[in-house]
C-alpha cells in the first residue's frame, strides 16, 4: 500500500501498519521531513511530491492495492485520490480531510472514505459533553441511516412504557438501552425507564417524529 | 476581459491583489466595472459572493495546479458553469485531466512547443544556408 504524506498522521500510520506486517511505501515532499522519517522507515520512504504522476508511478502506484492520501493539503489529497482511482485503477483509496468545510468537495468528486480528524473529535466532544436532546452519533448517508442517542425524560411518554407501546414510526428501531452504566439490546416488551439513554437507528428524516416520545411535554412546549 | 466589455469577477485570497488589477489604470478596478472578492478558491461562500451561479465562464488560475484542478471540477460539476478553463503547469497532470474532459491550459507545454519550434526553424534555415 502507498501512503502519501509523512506528517504526524502519515508517519504514525506507517509505523502501525508496518508493525502489523503490511508492505508499504510512504511518499513525502519535504526534504527535512523525509530525512527524519527515513531514519526510521528506511527504504519504505520515498522523497517526492505525491501529486506528481511520475512520483506516484515511481512509488509503484500501478501495483498498489490501497492508496492513503494524508498530506496536510486537502486539494492534494483530493487530486491524489482521484488519479489513484481513476487513472491507476487503485481499488481502495482513503483520503484525509484537514478542513471539515472541504468535505463537500471530496463528496462532490466521489472520494470516499474520507477521514476528518477534526470532525471525529467534534463528534467525540459532542458525545462526551452531556447535553439534552437527541445526539447524532452517526450518519450513514451511503446506507441511508442515522443513529441517534436520546435521554429519557422523567415525564416522557417513553418512561415506564414497553418499547412496543411507543408507536414508533416504521423505519425506526430501538437498538440499545443504556442504564446504570451498562447496556442491553431490548425486545418489544422491555420497559424503558426515566433516565435511560436509548440508541435508535432511523431512516433519515424521522428524528422529529421519534424525539417527542422521549422528551418531557414541558420541554416540547418550550 | 473587462476591456473587451465582459463582466469580470475576481477572487483572490490576498486583499492587496486588487492593486495588480489596477496597475497602469487611471481608475479603480471597481470603477472600471470589475468586482473583487477576498477568499480562497475552495471557499464556497466566496465563490457564491463572487457570482459563480451567474457565471458563463470560469478561469482557475491560482498558483497551485491541484487547487486549480479541484476548483475547476467544482465549478463544472456543482455550479454547472458552461465554460471552465484551468491553468496547470505540470504537463502530465494537464494532459490526463484534458483526457478527462477539462479544458486545461499548460503554459509549460506551450513554452516547450514554442521553444522547440524556434530551434527547429533555426535548424531548417541553417540547413538551407549550409
Amino acid at each position: 500500500m502507498l501512503i502519501v504524506g509523512a506528517g504526524k498522521v502519515g508517519w504514525n500510520l506507517a509505523r502501525e501498519l508496518d508493525d502489523r506486517g503490511h508492505e508499504l511505501l510512504v511518499v513525502e515532499s519535504s526534504q527535512g521531513r523525509y530525512a527524519t522519517v527515513e531514519e526510521e522507515l528506511q527504504h519504505a520512504v520515498q522523497y517526492g511530491d505525491g501529486s506528481e504522476l511520475w512520483v506516484l508511478e515511481r512509488a509503484g502506484i500501478q501495483r498498489a492495492d490501497m492508496v492513503i492520501a494524508v498530506t496536510g493539503d486537502d486539494e492534494d489529497n483530493i487530486l491524489i485520490s482521484q488519479v489513484a482511482r481513476e487513472k491507476y485503477g487503485v481499488e481502495r483509496v482513503i483520503a484525509r480531510c484537514n478542513n471539515p468545510r472541504n468535505l463537500q468537495h471530496f463528496d462532490l468528486l466521489g472520494i470516499k472514505p474520507v477521514v476528518s480528524a477534526t470532525d471525529l473529535i467534534l463528534r467525540l466532544i459532542e458525545h462526551e459533553v452531556p447535553k439534552y436532546g437527541p445526539l447524532h452519533l452517526l450518519d450513514l448517508p451511503q446506507e441511508s441511516l442515522e443513529i441517534i442517542e436520546l435521554d429519557v425524560a422523567d415525564d416522557s411518554v417513553a418512561a415506564g412504557s414497553q418499547v412496543q407501546e411507543l408507536g414508533l414510526p416504521d423505519g425506526s428501531l430501538v437498538i440499545s438501552i443504556l442504564r446504570d452504566g451498562s447496556g442491553f439490546v431490548p425486545t418489544g416488551d422491555s420497559v424503558i425507564e426515566a433516565g435511560d439513554e436509548v440508541l435508535l437507528v432511523l431512516d433519515p428524516g424521522l428524528e422529529p417524529r421519534v424525539t417527542p416520545c422521549f422528551t418531557s411535554p414541558a420541554e416540547r412546549a418550550a | 476581459m473587462l476591456s473587451d466589455g465582459h463582466e469580470v469577477s475576481v477572487v483572490d485570497e490576498t486583499p492587496e491583489a486588487i492593486a495588480l488589477l489596477e496597475r497602469g489604470q487611471d481608475r479603480s478596478w471597481e470603477e472600471l466595472g470589475g468586482s473583487f472578492t477576498v477568499g480562497t478558491a475552495l471557499e464556497i461562500d466566496a465563490l457564491l459572493e463572487a457570482g459563480i451561479e451567474r457565471a458563463d465562464a470560469f478561469v482557475a488560475s491560482t498558483d497551485g495546479d491541484n487547487t486549480n484542478l479541484i476548483i475547476a471540477q467544482v465549478a463544472q460539476r456543482r455550479f454547472h458553469v458552461p465554460k471552465v478553463v484551468v491553468r496547470v503547469l505540470d504537463p502530465a497532470r494537464a494532459s490526463w485531466y484534458r483526457e478527462q474532459g477539462l479544458s486545461t491550459i499548460c503554459p509549460t507545454q506551450t513554452a516547450i512547443e514554442l521553444l522547440t519550434d524556434a530551434v527547429r526553424e533555426a535548424a531548417r534555415q541553417h540547413e538551407r544556408v549550409g
